[in-house]
C-alpha cells in the first residue's frame, strides 16, 4: 500500500513520522521510503551508513540547428517561459525557464529544433537493509521543475508491502504530485494554532483528491483540544498523539529514530502502519 | 528602509514566533510581510483587519470549447502535462494540471482552445496595531512561484516606504519563493534549531543568502534541546564568519502565547528575555 | 535610430518604468523621424521568464537602443546578443519627454 506522509505546516516532523514508521514496518515486511521533498531532501540523514547510487534525471529541451534556423523567432514568441530569444545571429536558450512541453519543436516551421536531454536533478537509492531501501528525488538548485523528479523518484520507488512518501510541506504543486496515487495519506500536524490552520489546509486537499486520510499530532504538550475538535468534526481518524519529550527531541535531532533505540516506539508506529491498513480497507 | 527577513531554511525552527516577537517589540516604524505564502501564519499572531483583498493570476490556462471540439484528441497527445482527457465526449483540460504551455492551442485544427486567465491567490492589505500587513494565500496544487512573494513585498513597499522597517517572514526551503523573498534585503536572520536537519539546511540558506549579498546573522531557537548540536552550529558560523546573534531557549510559554494569538513578548517570559536581547544587539547595527 | 523607454503609461508625458522587463508600456522614439509609438508590454503580466519575452518583443520591433534603470540578467544577455545597446537613466520622477530629451544630450552611459 502506498502511504503519503504530509503536513500543512513546515516542521511538524512529517520527515520523523515517514522515517520511524517505514523503519518500524521494515522489521517484518518490505517498504520503500520515498523522499520527495526533492528540494531540501532529508531522510538520507538518517542513514549515514548506507551506500548510494545516483542517477540523473533528465527533461527534453530544444536544440536549434543553426544551419536550419532561418532566426524567425516563431518559436521565441511561441514560448510562454521565455526560455527562447531569436537574436541577430542566432536562438537564444535559458534552461531554467524551460518546461520541456516540446512546443518549440512544433512551432518552428522549418524543423529546425530537435530535443536533447538535460539534467535537473537526481534520483538516489540506497538499500538500508535487505527489506528496507531509501529513493531519494533532488532537485538541482535553481530549477523549477520539482514534478518531474517526484514523477522520477515515484517510478524508481516501484512497489513493495509499503511505499512510504515523505512529501514537502504545504499543498502546492509538488505535494499534489507526491500525493497522487496514494491509497493513503498521514497528516502531521502540531497541536498550535499554526498547525491546525494548516492542517485544514492539507486536509481539503486530501479530501478533494479522494485519498482517505488520518492525523498524527505530533510534539504533544497534552492541550490537543482544539486539533481532536477538528478532526472530529470531519471525521478524520487520529493515528497517533506523539508526546513532547526532551529525550525524543534529542533523539530525532541527532539523526537517529527513536524507534531504532526503543521497542516501544517501534511498536507505537508499526501501530500506525495498521490504523493506515484499517483506515484504506474501511474506505 | 531598512528591509530585515526572517527565514528558517528547515520549516519549524520558530520564524513566525520570531518574527511576530519583533513586529510586537520594535519601536521603530514597520510594515509586516508574511512570504510564506504556502502556510501565511504570521496573521495568527498580529490579529488583522483586512482592508483590501485583490485577486492573484497564474499562467493562464488552456480551455477547450466543447461547441467547436470535433474530439480528433490531437491535443491530448501532445500534452505532455496530463492535463486533457475526454469527459462527455469531447476532451477537456484540467486547470490543476495545465501548465500553460499553450501547445494545445497550436496544434488543435479546429481552434477549440483558448487560453484563460486563471487565479491560484489571493493578497491581503491589513492593519494590525503595529503597522500594516501584507500578506496572501497560494491556492492549493499552485506553483510556488516567487511572484506572488515580489508581489507582496512591492505593495507594503508602495504603501509605507516611509516605514523605517520592513519586517519580512519568509518561506522555508532554498527555492524560488525564498528567493524572492531575500532578494533585495538588506539582512536575513536565520532562525535554526539545533537538529542535524536544522544544520543541514542552515548550511544551504546561509549559502543562497550569501550569494544574493545580504548580510546574514544566526540565531538558534530550543537551543537546549540539544546542545551539542547548539555547539556545531556556533562552531559552524565561527568557521564561516557568520554573525550569530544568539540562542532562545526551549519555553512552553511560545506554545501557549501561539495559542493565545499573541506575540510570546508580551509575556515575561525565559523566552521573551532572549528575543529582546537579540533585537537590541541586531538593531543597534541595522541604525 | 530606435529607442525604447519602459513606461508606464503610452503617452510622452507618462512617468518612465525602471524596471525593464515589468513595464506595462514600451514607448518607442524613432530619431530619424522624432516620433514615437507605444506598445503595451506583453510579457508584463507573465508568471516568469519575463526578460527574455520582452527582449524578443524588442527585437521584434527592431529597437536598436534600451534606455533603462533595471535589467536583470537574462534579458540583458539576450538584448546585447541582438545587438542592442542599453543605456542607463536612473532619475526618479522623470517622463518618456525627459528620456527623450536625456538620451538626445549624448549623456547616458552604456550597460
Amino acid at each position: 500500500m502506498i502511504i503519503t506522509v504530509a503536513s500543512g505546516k513546515g516542521g511538524t516532523g512529517k520527515s520523523m513520522v515517514a522515517a520511524n514508521l517505514a523503519w518500524s514496518l521494515a522489521a517484518s515486511d518490505p517498504v520503500t521510503l520515498v523522499d520527495c521533498d526533492v528540494e531540501e531532501p532529508n531522510l538520507h540523514l538518517f542513514f549515514p551508513e548506507a551506500r548510494a547510487v545516483v542517477t540523473p534525471v533528465t527533461i527534453m529541451v530544444p536544440d536549434v540547428d543553426p544551419d536550419r534556423c532561418t532566426l524567425c523567432g516563431d518559436c521565441a514568441r511561441f514560448c510562454a517561459f521565455g526560455a527562447l530569444v531569436a537574436a541577430k545571429d542566432r536562438v537564444l536558450f535559458f534552461p531554467e525557464h524551460c518546461h520541456s512541453c516540446g512546443g518549440c519543436t512544433i512551432a518552428c516551421p522549418v524543423g529546425a529544433i530537435a530535443e536533447i536531454p538535460r539534467p535537473i536533478g537526481t534520483v538516489t537509492e540506497r538499500a538500508i537493509t535487505t527489506s528496507f531501501r531509501l529513493v531519494t528525488g533532488t532537485l538541482n538548485e535553481g530549477e523549477v521543475l520539482a514534478v518531474k523528479v517526484i514523477q522520477k523518484a515515484k517510478d524508481a520507488a516501484g512497489s513493495a508491502a509499503w511505499v512510504i512518501l515523505d512529501a514537502s510541506p504545504g499543498t502546492s504543486c509538488p505535494v499534489v504530485e507526491t500525493l497522487q496515487g496514494s491509497d493513503v495519506c498521514i497528516l502531521v500536524t502540531e497541536s498550535t494554532p499554526f498547525g491546525l490552520h494548516d492542517l485544514a489546509l492539507a486536509y481539503d486537499v486530501t479530501s478533494q483528491m479522494g485519498i482517505p486520510s488520518g492525523v498524527v499530532i505530533n510534539r504533544s504538550d497534552g492541550k490537543d483540544e482544539a486539533a481532536l475538535r477538528f478532526c472530529k468534526e470531519k471525521k478524520i481518524p487520529v493515528l497517533a498523539v506523539i508526546p513532547f519529550e526532551r529525550k525524543i527531541a534529542e533523539i530525532q535531532g541527532s539523526g537517529d529514530l527513536i524507534s531504532r533505540r526503543d521497542p516501544v516506539w517501534k511498536e507505537r508506529f508499526r501501530a500506525i502502519g495498521g490504523a493506515c491498513r484499517a483506515l484504506w480497507e474501511g474506505a | 528602509m531598512i528591509r530585515f527577513a526572517v527565514v528558517s531554511g528547515k520549516g519549524g525552527t520558530g520564524k513566525t514566533v520570531v518574527t511576530g516577537a519583533i513586529a510586537q517589540i520594535c519601536i521603530r516604524s514597520r510594515v509586516m510581510v508574511d512570504c510564506d505564502v504556502d502556510a501565511a501564519n504570521l496573521e495568527l499572531l498580529l490579529n488583522p483587519q483586512i482592508l483590501e483583498r485583490k485577486d492573484f493570476y497564474g499562467m493562464e490556462a488552456a480551455c477547450i470549447d466543447p461547441g467547436i471540439c470535433t474530439a480528433c484528441g490531437i491535443c491530448s497527445d501532445a500534452c505532455r502535462f496530463d492535463a486533457i482527457s475526454m469527459v462527455n465526449g469531447t476532451f477537456s483540460v484540467d486547470p490543476g494540471r495545465c501548465e500553460g504551455c499553450r501547445v494545445c492551442r497550436l496544434v488543435c485544427p479546429s481552434g477549440a482552445v483558448s487560453m484563460q486567465p486563471r487565479i491560484v491567490g489571493e493578497i491581503f492589505y491589513s492593519q494590525t496595531s503595529y503597522g500594516n500587513l501584507v500578506h496572501a494565500r497560494l491556492a492549493p496544487g499552485a506553483a510556488n512561484s516567487g511572484l506572488l512573494v515580489s508581489d507582496i513585498k512591492k505593495m507594503a513597499l508602495s504603501r509605507n516606504n516611509d516605514c523605517d522597517l520592513m519586517l519580512i517572514d519568509g518561506p522555508p526551503g532554498i527555492g524560488c519563493p525564498l528567493i524572492a523573498t531575500i532578494t533585495g534585503t538588506d539582512h536575513v536572520m536565520v532562525v535554526t534549531e539545533p537538529s542535524v536537519l536544522g544544520l543541514h539546511d542552515l548550511e544551504r540558506v546561509v549559502r543562497v543568502s550569501r550569494s544574493l549579498r545580504t548580510q546574514v546573522s544566526v540565531v538558534i531557537n530550543k537551543s537546549d534541546l540539544n546542545s551539542r548540536i547548539s555547539g556545531e552550529i556556533r562552531d559552524y558560523c565561527r568557521k564561516k564568519e557568520l554573525v550569530f546573534r544568539g540562542e532562545i531557549p526551549y519555553d512552553e510559554a511560545v506554545m501557549e502565547a501561539v495559542r493565545m494569538g499573541r506575540p510570546v513578548t508580551e509575556y515575561d517570559v525565559p523566552a521573551s528575555e532572549a528575543i529582546r536581547c537579540i533585537w537590541d544587539n541586531i538593531s543597534q547595527e541595522l541604525w | 535610430m530606435r529607442i525604447c523607454i519602459p513606461s508606464k503609461g503610452p503617452e510622452p508625458g507618462d512617468l518612465v518604468d525602471e524596471r525593464f522587463g515589468r513595464a506595462p508600456y514600451y514607448v518607442i522614439f524613432d530619431a530619424e523621424s522624432g516620433t514615437t509609438e507605444s506598445y503595451k508590454n506583453p510579457a508584463a503580466e507573465g508568471m516568469g521568464g519575463v526578460g527574455p519575452r520582452a527582449a524578443q518583443f524588442l527585437l521584434d520591433k527592431n529597437v536598436q537602443v534600451l534606455v533603462t534603470a533595471r535589467i536583470g540578467g537574462n534579458a540583458l544577455g539576450a538584448l546585447k546578443a541582438g545587438g542592442i545597446t542599453i543605456l542607463l537613466y536612473d532619475q526618479a520622477g522623470s517622463t518618456v519627454r525627459d528620456a527623450i530629451a536625456a538620451y538626445k544630450s549624448g549623456g547616458l552611459k552604456e550597460q
